[in-house]
């Protein structure tokens, strides 16, 4: 296997002999066995796939039985992406979404469609695909124009027949098609399904994976095994930076009657591997190993004063309108708050988990990476693999919601894999997760507003503090571990975005501090800086509002012109039940609670899905505790594809960041991560959820946008100013601890 | 090695280990062949592994096979399948009350013991009956909604069609 075209050639007889069991399942039902007139075959036998993104047979195969698969290098991370892309395509092909499978996040099988992140698995993912899609359309109509003797524009496709328009019998898509592929480019001017027409976008489809979720079936990447494969367990050190000083492999001897266990040492990358998953965990724990001292982190205790003043990479003016600082001297009335996000972590609820199997043709990795080609290109870099011979083969692991411990725990697979020679299943331990998965960055923003006589925002000013970008890819662990030369790249998304207030205002500007040093390496997490700039924001214009004294959906409103926004804003306050009036809330008191609601409203990177949200919450002054009763969301990403898909992750976004800003903090001291735990790091329970309304604006004329975190930006702003509104007591510091809210409420008097 | 014998999913299996405290879950998983039990934690902290002990709902990540043995032992698997779902499962389906799923062989474990002991729960009931299960994604309101439309008795309920609700409201 010489060419990446070649690499993709999949021999079935390879895939059994190599990928056992679980395979068989998981490719084989999807696509392989159906050996069809798109996969014709190639002098060997094997089934060539496309993977040239430029190219319809990239993205789809229709089987010789008139079914489809669908090919999408975005990957469904319990996200709904795979419905979605079917209901998308069904639309343009014809054919019943039952009848299409999607096979995602395969580097052996998909086109690069870049990684999955920023809402992008349908705005680009399935918009991708749907042009496919109807490039296919195209073809299959002027085929069927051929067979039938009609013009084409008389034709039509539908239950996967191209039939006359008129009525009349047709002809299948398969039959049409014959022993090819399409050979056919993708043309971006191929004619979309008009909305109007629409029958099957739009529809709640139910997602065909979670009756297997719901009964054992599906498998997980932690749930997948290869013949011969050995399970291993990394040991990580004690201290971030601590070396491997020493390793006493007698230690694990001792354990009465345990497997075969063997320990691998590179540099500082220590691992026990054994074909007995409980002798590996057993061996990791036992093993004795001593680590140099290392104390290089700042410590929880006085990060924001360790961030304000930290070297800065340069500054950038993200947002300049106007010369705030001239016009805020002149302001009538001039406020100013600092916020704070703290670092948290991607805490999924099942470890990290890869098996590898690297051999001398070639390495294949099984992986939940959010970003499999990425993976494929930087792992194959970092251990001198031919990027060729590498295929990342993605199976869902437990919920990622960005980088989490996934790339990480594949490198220390490969790495293992390729010193014994074996194929290899690294599962990280719960420790592991919390302590290592890179972090979503800890946020630092100073606001500062004017508002003139008539409560005009005359000036803005935002300056946040965030880890900088650097180039490249994040260094791995175990490479990191072994001494292995890698980049040092860091990148934690576009976290300066929304730093700027969505309203009329006519001095603006939002300042970053890039900084060169943060502690923790930086990650993507779901809607990476988004949700504490948003928090910043619109807690900051809550704070105007009530500077001005006006009711703070009023004051929202008046300063709102794109109808979207004001659609969104009014949906959600009517359906809440908003009366208008100032904060606080003048009858807060309910028996022992203190009641109150708040608003939020944000239009996701100022240029996407329109979001206002309105909260209920009781806060018990005693215990310093705030239940959230009531959530309602009114929620603009024009064209729905899967409404309830599209509710589950609303939902979700919500409750997700209700418990980030209730709960969450990665803690840390000189030398280590302590939140290494549920314990230590907790997120919401069952007992605080709470009631959740789901308003959803289609707009089936307007483009679809991404809805996988847009819906987490307002969360912690609306909490935070129904607290407000119950306590008069303003919380700008996450989470919201009951400690937190009892020193907010004796601060206020 | 030890052999153990037990009850599993209605069958009597046994099982060899070298380590009469190595967990249950890794025998499921591992020799066993059942992935429906997860491991989320290994701390008894999340519920991603539970599985039903003599009815009981028990996280198998901490049981020592050694306690396993002569026991009756459920896992998700066992509770219903696509063809044949149990209450619990078929209202989870409907509902899509699964977002990664990992949690999900936790939540359904849990509620199908809680709704055998307690067959009409309140909300609140339903609540407190998870509030020892973890799930990352969020899909708290979802769970709940299933768990009470298993309490509710049948229209049984078609698998794959959609009852999308106007509003989630109530839950
Ligand atoms: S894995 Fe058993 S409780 Fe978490
Ligand atoms: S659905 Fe992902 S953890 Fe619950």
């Amino acid at each position: 296997m010489q060419t990446l075209s070649s690499m993709s050639s999949i021999s079935r007889r390879d895939l059994l002999k190599t990928g056992g069991a679980l395979v068989v399942s998981f490719a084989f039902g999807a696509v392989l066995p159906r050996r069809s007139a798109a996969q014709s075959p190639t002098a060997d036998g094997d089934l060539a796939k496309m993977l040239d993104p430029s190219e319809v047979d990239s993205f789809l195969a229709i089987h010789a039985d008139g079914s489809v698969t669908l090919y999408t290098g975005k990957v469904d991370i319990g996200t709904g992406l795979r419905i979605a892309v079917a209901q998308m395509a069904a639309e343009e092909l014809g054919v019943p979404a039952e009848r299409i499978s999607v096979v995602d996040g395969d580097t052996g099988l998909c086109p690069d469609q870049g990684g999955t992140g920023g809402s992008t698995g349908l705005t680009r993912g399935g918009v991708e695909v749907r042009q496919a899609a109807a490039t296919a359309r195209k073809a299959l109509l002027t085929l069927g124009a051929a067979q039938l003797n009609r013009p084409a524009a008389d034709l039509t496709i539908a239950d996967g027949q191209v039939r006359p328009l008129a009525g009349g019998s047709g002809i299948g898509i398969a039959a049409l098609l014959g022993e090819r592929r399409f050979s056919v480019k993708v043309d971006p001017r191929a004619p979309l399904t008009a909305p109007a027409r629409y029958t099957v976008v739009g529809k709640p489809l139910l997602r065909p994976e979670v009756p297997d979720k719901c009964t054992g079936r599906h498998v997980y990447v932690q749930d997948f095994s290869l013949p011969g494969m050995l399970h291993a367990r990394v040991i990580r050190p004690p201290t971030v930076g601590a070396k491997l000083v020493s390793v006493d492999e007698s230690s694990i001897r001792s354990i009465p009657g345990i497997p075969d266990v063997r320990v691998v040492r590179i540099d500082s990358f220590l691992a026990v591997v054994s074909k007995d998953e409980w002798a590996a965990v057993r061996a990791a724990t036992a093993l004795k190993s001593t680590w140099s001292d290392w104390q290089g982190l700042p410590g929880n205790d006085g990060l924001v004063r360790y961030l304000r003043d930290g070297a800065i990479d340069r500054d950038e003016a993200v947002v300049s309108r106007g010369d705030p600082a001239a016009a805020m001297p002149g302001a009538a009335k001039k406020l100013s708050a600092t916020y704070f996000w703290p670092s948290q972590s991607h805490a999924s609820l099942g470890p990290s988990c890869a098996v590898a199997d690297v051999r001398a043709d070639g390495a294949t990795i099984w992986s939940a990476s959010q970003g499999t080609h990425g993976l494929r290109n930087n792992l194959a870099r970092v251990f001198g693999l031919p990027v060729a011979k590498v295929r990342v083969v993605f199976l869902e692991g437990s919920g990622s919601y960005g980088t989490n411990g996934s790339d990480y725990v594949a490198a220390d697979a490969v790495l293992l894999s390729k010193t014994i020679g074996q194929p290899v299943r690294v599962q990280w331990t719960r420790q592991d997760e919390h302590r290592w998965d890179p972090k979503g960055p800890q946020q630092l923003l100073d606001l500062q507003a004017g508002l003139d006589s008539t409560g005009r925002i005359v000036a803005w000013d935002t300056q946040m503090w965030l880890p900088a970008t650097r180039p490249g890819g994040r260094a791995y662990l175990a490479a990191e571990a072994a001494g292995i030369a890698q980049e040092r790249g860091q990148n934690a998304g576009a976290l300066a975005q929304n730093g700027d207030p969505p309203y009329a205002a006519e001095n603006v500007r939002v300042l970053v501090h890039w900084l060169k040093e943060t502690p923790l390496v930086p990650s993507n997490l779901r809607a990476p800086g988004k949700i504490a700039n948003v928090f910043a924001v619109e807690s900051f214009t809550d704070e105007l509002a009530a500077a001005a004294g006006v009711d703070p959906v009023a004051f929202r409103l008046s300063r709102l012109t794109d109808p979207r926004a004001i659609d969104a804003l009014t949906r959600a306050t009517t359906t809440f039940g908003w009366r208008a009036r100032t904060s606080p809330n003048p009858q807060a008191r309910q028996g022992n609670l203190l009641t109150g609601r708040g608003v939020a409203y944000m239009r996701y990177k100022q240029a996407e899905n329109y979001i206002a949200m309105v909260m209920d919450v009781a806060v018990d002054p005693a215990s310093g505790r705030i239940a959230v009763r009531r959530v309602v969301c009114a929620h603009d990403c024009g064209l729905v594809v899967n409404p309830d898909a599209l509710r589950n992750q609303i939902e979700g976004c919500i409750v997700q960041t209700l418990s980030r800003t209730l709960h969450e903090e990665v803690k840390f001291d000189r030398s280590r991560v302590t939140s290494a735990d549920w314990a230590s790091y907790p997120i919401l329970t069952f007992p605080e959820a709470p009631a959740i309304d789901v308003i959803l604006i289609d707009r089936p004329d307007q483009p679809l946008l991404g809805a996988g975190e847009a819906a987490t930006a307002p969360v912690a702003a609306a909490l935070a100013n129904a607290v407000f509104d119950a306590t008069g007591a303003r919380l700008r510091t996450v989470p919201f601890t009951p400690e937190r809210v009892k020193a907010a409420l004796r601060s206020n008097g | 090695m030890a052999t153990y014998a037990f009850r599993l999913n209605g069958r009597s299996v046994s099982v060899d280990s070298w380590d009469p405290g190595q967990p249950l879950l890794y025998l499921l998983r591992g020799a066993l062949g059942l992935h429906g039990p997860k491991f989320g934690c290994g701390l008894e902290q999340c519920g991603a592994c539970t599985v039903l002990v003599d009815k009981q709902a028990t996280r198998s990540c901490t049981m020592p096979v050694s306690r396993a043995a002569g026991r009756d032992i459920t896992t998700l698997e066992g509770l219903g399948t696509i063809e044949k779902p149990h209450s619990v499962q078929a209202a989870f389906i409907a509902e899509q009350a699964a977002q990664c799923g990992y949690c999900t062989n936790g939540m359904i474990m849990t509620a199908a013991a809680l709704l055998s002991r307690t067959p009409k729960p309140t909300l609140e009931q339903v609540k407190q009956g998870l509030a020892g299960n973890l799930c990352r994604c969020g899909t708290h309101t979802r769970i709940l909604r299933a768990v009470m439309r298993a309490s509710q008795p049948p229209p049984r309920v078609a698998l794959r069609r959609a009852t999308p609700k106007q509003s989630e409201g109530g839950v």
